[in-house]
């Protein structure tokens, strides 16, 4: 359950960056997943070059240095997408757009590959993981520091980017734009710069995560952001796509369906359960006593169950509102 | 191109152009023998690509169903083949039985695909048809415990080669005076099977079937209104694409003679798609020279990137596998903004792709 909270807030963050692109230009950034990649492996960068040159440095203050260079360089990185992909495609059929995704989620994945190699990155563990109990007995949920930081982040930003939205000049000018463009330029707002900064927010946002997910799982790998980025698409779709609270929401309910999903489907599917029903089964189950239909190794196939589900059932999402198809 | 193959107007001009194309796809494979085998295996590989690309090529560029999970049939194809012709399960059926099944169970997977999508458009649809790829991956990855199905990570080896009595695919003979090699076989085999698929992908362009998913594309909620049935249309497509790939994966799978999931992941799926979009969604031709182009070029750029590197730096930096990679993503982007509607384009699809909004 903690696993999933803190796997959540991180799908959660990432889902608000396909939910704020998706919500002003209705357009899924394909290559959001890459820019989370290349925020892991800028810190990487930073956090081994500080560890390394043995700098006496804090660690938590490394880790920070490590989220300070890595913001900036996905800020570009999102900017860099939206002028060369995005821009020039706006008025063009939505399929061009997605594929010009496509293709940049290809071309920063392999350069990622060419900067860092293909072998996957250990994450330097430089914090050291406190595990707290949170019950009294001796085999109960724990929640350890780094997990609390990662939550305690994830809802500072969430909280952060509401008012960016609702509280100041600009979010005003996204929520104009995103309501229709045409007349949010007649009002005087630069609407290729709000785009812009949307953008930007969302990679920076994506910045963080990346931080997260490689500091959490203690890895980074330049595949990494690709299938981070359906689940929190996925999360996103869940909490109905273009609605920012409707992002949190569904990227935390994701990570808890996940962890659980993970962690009962074994037991769940396991066909011992049905040992009285069959003597052959009941042999095999006394040489195995795990023998599952579904492991853990599943877990993948959630998030793409709860989103085809969603897609089914309520495709507008939790939090959506209905909106019209556009023809 | 076309106006050479003109066979109502300018007939003589038209029946000499395709039987110099005859001519030239007959001789082809035993020129390339001169080159090495190695180059009849990555010909056929291309036809196999031609056959994938037309499959997704009826559901994007027929239906405008942007599929990003294609890969899917053929690797549903492919491990029909495999199961019903290994040693795994001990089944050796011969391969007339197995294609079909394949296409049916690849049909059938498209419908599976097909049915809770269909409300979905655009995005929505590309991303549930990515997370269908992967779920198929997943499972085959994973379906070798409790009951070993497809032998997990590992793969399935010593698949039979296709067979017609004696006739064997795979064995080295000598036919009139000719050699024929294993590949070379294959390779007349594989061509007059595109041919076939050419036809009738052609065929069904002008169907009723096929102006149908034009209409679709166009505009589904007109479609709809002119009493087109858009549910039923649409799936057709996805089961029609679908059977494609799983002929094309059980020949995959006959000629690799061994599989496992690592053949289908994710990136063969965009490539499949880069072939259409770069030949020209909705162009047979279009597609067919995509596929070709793609699968040559990175073939070409294996044998010439590591001299050139060496020349020009003394050591390699960049694998040709990384290269390829970057050549794809740039060609995806390229041509979306450059040249939207492929190099052959499709004259309804140009006319959308360039004509701005529609």
């Amino acid at each position: 359950m903690v696993n999933g909270l803190t796997l959540g807030s991180v799908y959660a963050i990432v889902a608000l960056g396909y939910t704020m692109v998706y919500g002003i230009i209705q357009l899924i950034n394909f290559a959001h997943g890459e820019v989370v990649m290349i925020g892991a492996m800028v810190a990487y960068t930073v956090i081994v070059t500080l560890t390394g040159a043995h700098t006496g440095l804090p660690p938590v203050l490394i880790v920070l240095l490590g989220l300070l260079v890595a913001i900036p360089a996905c800020m570009g990185v999102g900017y860099t997408l939206e002028r060369i992909a995005y821009r020039p495609l706006r008025r063009a059929p939505r399929l061009a757009p997605l594929i010009t995704a496509i293709g940049l989620s290809i071309i920063l994945q392999h350069l990622a590959l060419i900067i860092w190699s293909r072998n996957p990155l250990p994450y330097p563990q430089i914090i050291a993981t406190v595990p707290y109990q949170l019950t009294s007995t001796p085999n109960g949920a724990t929640i350890t520091n780094v997990q609390v930081a990662i939550i305690a982040g994830s809802l500072l930003m969430m909280g952060g980017l509401l008012l960016l939205v609702y509280r100041t000049k600009l979010g005003i000018a996204m929520r104009a734009t995103a309501q229709n463009q045409e007349v949010a330029g007649l009002m005087g707002i630069d609407i290729n710069k709000v785009i812009s900064l949307t953008f930007v927010i969302g990679a920076a946002l994506g910045a963080v995560a990346g931080v997260m997910v490689g500091s959490y799982y203690g890895i980074a790998h330049y595949q990494m952001g690709f299938i981070l980025g359906l689940k929190a698409f996925s999360a996103a779709v869940l909490g109905g796509i273009g609605n920012l609270a409707g992002a949190m929401l569904g990227g935390l309910l994701l990570g808890v369906i996940e962890a659980l999903g993970a962690g009962y489907v074994g037991d769940l599917t396991n066909l011992c359960n049905l040992a009285s029903w069959s003597n052959a089964l009941a042999a095999r189950c006394e040489s195995d006593p795990n023998l599952t239909l579904f492991g853990s190794n599943y877990q993948d196939v959630f998030a793409f169950l709860v989103l085809i589900a969603v897609l089914i059932f309520r495709p507008s999402g939790l939090l959506g509102e209905r909106v019209a198809d556009r023809a | 191109m076309q106006n050479v193959f003109d066979t109502r107007n300018n007939p003589q001009l038209a029946w000499a152009g395709i039987a110099l194309v005859a001519a030239t796809l007959l001789v082809l494979p035993f020129a390339l023998t001169y080159a090495g085998t190695f180059w009849v295996r990555i010909t056929n590989q291309a036809i196999l690509y031609c056959f994938l690309a037309l499959g997704l090529n009826i559901v994007v560029g027929f239906a405008g169903l942007l599929d990003l999970g294609y890969i899917a049939f053929y690797a549903v194809g492919a491990y029909v083949y495999a199961l019903l012709a290994s040693p795994h399960f001990d089944l050796h059926l011969p391969f007339w039985v197995i294609l079909p099944i394949g296409a049916a169970v690849a049909c059938l997977f498209g419908v599976l695909l097909g049915a809770p999508t269909l409300k979905l458009r655009g995005d929505y649809l590309a991303i549930v048809t990515l997370g269908f790829g992967e779920i198929i991956r997943i499972f085959l990855n994973n379906l070798s415990q409790p009951v070993n199905i497809t032998n997990g990570p590992q793969g399935i080896a010593t698949i039979d080669p296709f067979r017609l009595r004696t006739f064997n695919f795979s064995q080295r003979e000598t036919i009139l005076g000719l050699d024929f090699t294993g590949p070379v076989k294959y390779y007349y085999f594989f061509l007059a099977a595109l041919i076939a698929v050419i036809v009738i992908n052609m065929r069904l362009q002008d169907s009723r079937i096929g102006r149908a998913w034009e209409a679709i594309r166009e505009d589904e909620t007109a479609a709809r209104a002119m009493g087109i049935n858009t549910r039923n249309i649409k799936l057709l497509a996805f089961a029609m694409g679908a059977s494609f790939g799983g002929i094309a994966g059980g020949m995959f799978a006959a000629t690799q003679q061994f599989i496992s999931p690592e053949s289908f992941i994710l990136v063969e799926s965009v490539m499949v798609l880069a072939m259409v979009v770069l030949g020209g969604m909705g162009n047979i031709w279009g597609v067919v020279l995509g596929a070709v182009l793609l699968s040559f070029v990175p073939e070409i750029l294996r044998f010439t990137v590591e001299p050139v590197q060496k020349a020009l730096f003394g050591r390699m930096l960049l694998e040709p596998e990384v290269i390829r990679m970057l050549l794809f993503g740039m060609a995806l982007v390229g041509m979306m903004l450059y040249r939207p509607a492929g190099i052959l384009p499709s004259a309804l699809r140009k006319r959308e792709l360039e004509g701005g909004k529609t």
